[in-house]
């Protein structure tokens, strides 16, 4: 405890950070609350109001967010990429950290290969891999004609399949959220390789040398001894990776430009946050500051789930 | 089970491949333990006696040297195929196991013909629990343990799978005193019950001394002495085992051998024969000390700490090499206390002497 003589003097120390967060954070938090209650809110039509009038208090901005096809799209964009690239980053990174962790030589090396992502800018590797996908000089009459397919589709030629129009003119949703859970996927390795491998790090070496006394299978020293072990490090992973899952935008945009789809169908694989993006943009504050509080809520619900689940299945 | 080791050897590479040395963390062993016998592995942090109980087990290959269990060569032998039970220093239970389950763990291992039926492994892992009595905490998780009881799973979980071998690193080390006493009284029950052959590792003379059939003392690698636990203290091979064993501890003095008598200072303590005249290094148990009015040990009186059924004079000679000398005596003797001086007679079997380059003993007859 501070001597309360003194109090004053930790108060002081503290201003600093206290007003950035009352600022930056506090205040903000609370306006788009507000402002989310504040029906047909803009800028903009702020601005324009009159001495006396006023936005009508309600829920009309939520009930339009929930209305919007683009939202359902969005939501249902978000939903597909977190179910799918959280557990096979996660258990990739797990697959990947374990035989990492157990080889000496170039470990470190290799350990700095697969964390150089996590330092490479989201949009630059996003337009590396858009590359990758690509079709180069692309003909439209007849895909095979086209001069150069990127090496994803050059790789496919190779064993004998046919290209496919991944990202382009005419390119399926499919195709695109293929791409887009290989690339989230990598990108997200990084970071849990890290967390894993120096989880598996800490753990005493003495476990496995029991298990190995007892002749454990190497199977089995991983599932029954590793993951378990390792658990409150993978809880934290899932559950950053579902958090990160739903906020994601900037690799969209780093593969598909700001219009967030093919070219054929612009908007095609947009998430959360980029309608609340594009809201703000259309100077709709209103709807964006309710769709952003459903996104909020949608990644409490999502945690406090994964927390639940993790709470019976962490233990010790 | 016999377990035989020979001219055992384990140097570990230097790990900074310039400047280093390779260290030599046991050199050159041999001892055949006998089957069925409980045997301390003693000494120092550093003397090699993990590294050899390692080797035991199969976790750490020797450089050179054999094992032998029984008459199967092992030395090549992965660890699980040795049939060996391992209870580590800080016991490695599986945290997010049940006590059951970590005795359970080792059997479900078990593949092809060596495979047991659920029901068995059940009552095999009671079974082992029972010999430890810890079958009533069977649902508990090991941190919601003492660490005796701690202890105990994992002895179970060594047992369980019936090993050829007991080996047992420090098993004490991390107990309170109190629970210490217990625990080395049951490692003994359960290992004579058992009958299986016994090692454990050990830095604790006493803990060793109490419940082994043999003790091991080693330093620095090379084994010192092998013998059973009185024999060793009664009759140690040099100055290094003498010193390690007992508490307190040995006296160890500077003195001279010269025309049959053994000179501490100007004293002439004991007449002896066959030892020629040289500078020996003089090494008296506490208990070989006896006051007498007209002792040949002339030492100044430090303090007299009284514990009921002994006494313990603290003294000091200019020829000691501890800060103090220490005699234990029955308190029935009655001691000056307000004296600076008190005189000692020597027992010839508690007063040993050992070569001063060597340090090895000096055997000698008294005369």
């Amino acid at each position: 405890m501070v001597e309360s003589k003194h109090q004053w003097k930790a108060w002081l120390y503290l201003l600093p950070a206290i007003v950035l967060l009352l600022v930056f954070t506090v205040y903000p938090i609370f306006n788009t609350v507000r402002i989310s209650l504040l029906e047909e809110y803009g800028a903009m039509a702020e601005m324009g109001l009159d001495e006396g009038e006023y936005f009508n208090f309600g829920l009309g901005n939520y009930e339009k967010v929930l209305q919007y096809k683009d939202f359902i799209l969005c939501l249902k964009n978000t939903a597909i990429l977190c179910v799918a690239t959280v557990p096979i980053s996660t258990i990739l990174a797990l697959l990947i950290a374990v035989a990492l962790n157990s080889i000496k030589p170039l470990q470190k090396t290799l350990q700095t290969i697969f964390f150089l992502p996590y330092v490479t800018n989201s949009i630059a590797i996003g337009m590396v891999f858009a590359a990758m996908f690509n079709i180069v000089d692309y003909n439209a009459e007849n895909i095979l004609n086209s001069q150069s397919l990127g090496i994803i589709n050059n790789v496919i030629q190779f064993f004998g399949g046919n290209p496919i129009s991944w990202i382009n003119q005419g390119s399926s949703y499919m195709a695109n959220i293929t791409v887009m859970i290989v690339y989230i996927v990598w990108n997200a390795l990084p970071f849990k390789i890290l967390i894993l491998l120096g989880g598996l790090q800490s753990i005493n070496k003495q476990y496995y040398d029991a298990a190995k006394v007892d002749g454990t299978p190497k199977w089995r020293v991983l599932t029954r001894v590793t993951v378990p072990l390792l658990s409150p490090m993978l809880a934290y992973v899932i559950i950053t990776g579902f958090i990160g899952g739903f906020k994601e935008y900037s690799s969209i945009v780093g593969i598909f430009g700001d219009k967030m789809g093919p070219a054929h169908d612009p908007g095609l694989l947009n998430t959360m946050v980029g309608f609340v993006y594009d809201s703000i943009e259309k100077d709709r504050q209103g709807l964006a500051s309710a769709a952003a509080l459903i996104l909020f809520g949608i990644i409490l619900v999502v945690t406090l789930i994964n927390n639940y689940v993790i709470k019976k299945r962490v233990h010790y | 089970m016999k377990v035989v080791l020979e001219n055992l050897t384990k140097i570990f590479p230097s790990r900074d491949k310039k400047a280093g040395k390779e260290v030599v963390a046991v050199n050159d062993f041999n001892f055949e333990i006998p089957d069925g016998k409980l045997i301390g592995l003693l000494g120092p942090s550093g003397c090699g006696k993990s590294t050899t109980l390692y080797m035991i087990s199969g976790l750490q290959k020797p450089t050179s040297g054999k094992i032998f269990f029984g008459d199967d060569d092992v030395t090549e032998l992965s660890t699980e195929n040795r049939g060996i039970g391992l209870v580590f220093q800080n016991y490695a239970l599986y945290p997010h196991m049940t006590v059951k389950q970590n005795i359970l763990f080792p059997l479900q291992n078990l593949k092809g013909k060596d495979k047991l039926p659920k029901q068995e492994m059940l009552e095999r892992a009671y079974e082992a629990a029972r010999l430890v009595q810890i079958d009533d905490l069977m649902d508990r998780k090991p941190s919601e343990l003492s660490g005796g009881q701690q202890q105990r799973v994992a002895i179970a979980r060594a047992l369980v799978k019936m090993p050829r071998v007991l080996l047992l690193d420090e098993p004490l080390s991390n107990l309170d005193a109190r629970l210490r006493l217990q625990t080395r009284e049951e490692i003994r029950r359960i290992q004579k019950e058992t009958g299986i052959t016994t090692v454990f590792v050990t830095h604790d003379q006493e803990e060793a001394m109490s419940i082994s059939d043999m003790i091991v003392v080693m330093k620095l690698g090379v084994v010192q002495q092998i013998g059973a636990p009185q024999d060793v203290y009664d009759d140690p091979g040099n100055l290094f085992v003498a010193k390690f064993l007992g508490t307190p501890p040995i006296n160890v003095l500077e003195g001279t051998v010269q025309d049959g008598k053994v000179y501490i200072g100007e004293d002439a303590v004991l007449n002896i024969t066959g030892v020629e005249d040289q500078d020996v290094y003089i090494g008296i148990r506490p208990e070989g000390l006896e006051p007498a009015a007209d002792g040949a040990l002339v030492c100044h009186l430090n303090s007299l700490e009284v514990m009921g059924r002994d006494s313990s004079v603290v003294c000091t000679n200019e020829a000691s090499l501890n800060p103090v000398i220490r005699a234990i005596i029955n308190s029935d003797i009655k001691i000056d206390a307000a004296s600076d001086v008190v005189r000692f007679d020597v027992k010839p079997h508690k007063f040993f002497l050992f070569n001063k380059e060597t340090e090895e003993r000096i055997r000698y007859e008294v005369n």
